[in-house]
């Protein structure tokens, strides 16, 4: 008798059976697309301070860049190729929350734009805003009570 | 001096994704909780003021990764709160970070109008 499938040791069976990639190739690209697309980012911070946009306001441009030419790729299919072997090295920048964006409001359109395209938009995005503000709010309260 | 300005970028921002590849390898965690993860550390570690300083050495390095998200919020949240008190908490980190989520979403509406999903093929 094969013992009975439970929760957890149904996740150590996923992990035992799924294909196993070279961990040092995962962590090699990691690094590369990751710092490639940092550079890309720093290419239009200097971009934008050369046309005269202040420091702060220029690395905020540069991010939005990156998530307006994520949000492309992604539409082509492109990103996603990017993603098979790049692994955090994709998801880390902003790029990969631009990604998580807008792949799935592209996968649930056709679910109606409500339910679909607008609720889903947010199945990545939404877990990262709701606790970036909670954490945001409580560290902000905490560094006014107790200085800094 | 440019190139050691990219240079930073490159090896800073090629870390923390190196740190996250290794979290994954070690742990299977999924993308999404990853980057949750990555935007509470970043959080975090503005609270005590520490991330600001990583952005002014590496630029785009710091600022692009998540991390780098989270360190907007808490900055934002806690630059208001000195102007306006506990409102300023409420307020201050969403308006700094609009221009991130606003694009996004803007961007993803016009795309999901424009594009046809891609049918995955292994």
């Amino acid at each position: 008798m094969k013992e009975p499938i439970t929760k957890s040791n149904y996740k150590e069976y996923v992990f035992e059976v799924s294909p196993k990639s070279s961990h040092l190739k995962n962590l090699f690209w990691a690094f590369t697309v990751g710092g490639t697309i940092c550079a890309i980012g720093q290419g239009f911070i200097e971009l934008y301070k050369y046309l005269g946009v202040e420091a702060e306001l220029a690395s905020a441009l540069a991010s939005a860049t990156l998530v307006v030419i994520t949000a492309l790729l992604t539409g082509v299919g492109v990103y996603d190729k990017l993603g098979r072997f790049a692994g955090a090295g994709s998801t880390i920048p902003i790029t990969g929350f631009s990604n998580a964006v807008v792949s799935p409001a592209l996968e649930f359109r056709s679910e109606g734009y409500i339910y679909g395209l607008g609720a889903k938009m947010f199945l990545i995005a939404g877990p990262v805003i709701v606790n970036g503000v909670f954490f945001s709010v409580f560290i902000a309260l905490l560094v006014m009570l107790f200085g800094g | 001096m440019l190139t050691i300005t990219f240079l930073k970028a490159f090896l800073v921002g090629g870390a923390i994704c190196f740190a996250g590849q290794m979290i994954i390898n070690l742990t299977h965690l999924t993308n999404g909780k990853l980057l949750v993860l990555f935007l509470v550390a970043g959080a975090i570690l503005e609270g005590f003021g520490l991330y600001s300083k990583l952005i002014e050495f590496a630029g785009a390095g710091a600022s692009v990764p998540i991390s780098g998200f989270g360190c907007t919020l808490v900055k934002g949240a806690v630059e208001a709160t000195r102007e306006e008190g506990v409102l300023g908490a409420l307020t201050g980190g969403l308006s700094k970070c609009a221009l991130g989520i606003a694009t996004a979403i803007v961007s993803g509406y016009i795309i999901a109008l424009i594009f046809r999903p891609h049918t995955k093929k292994n």
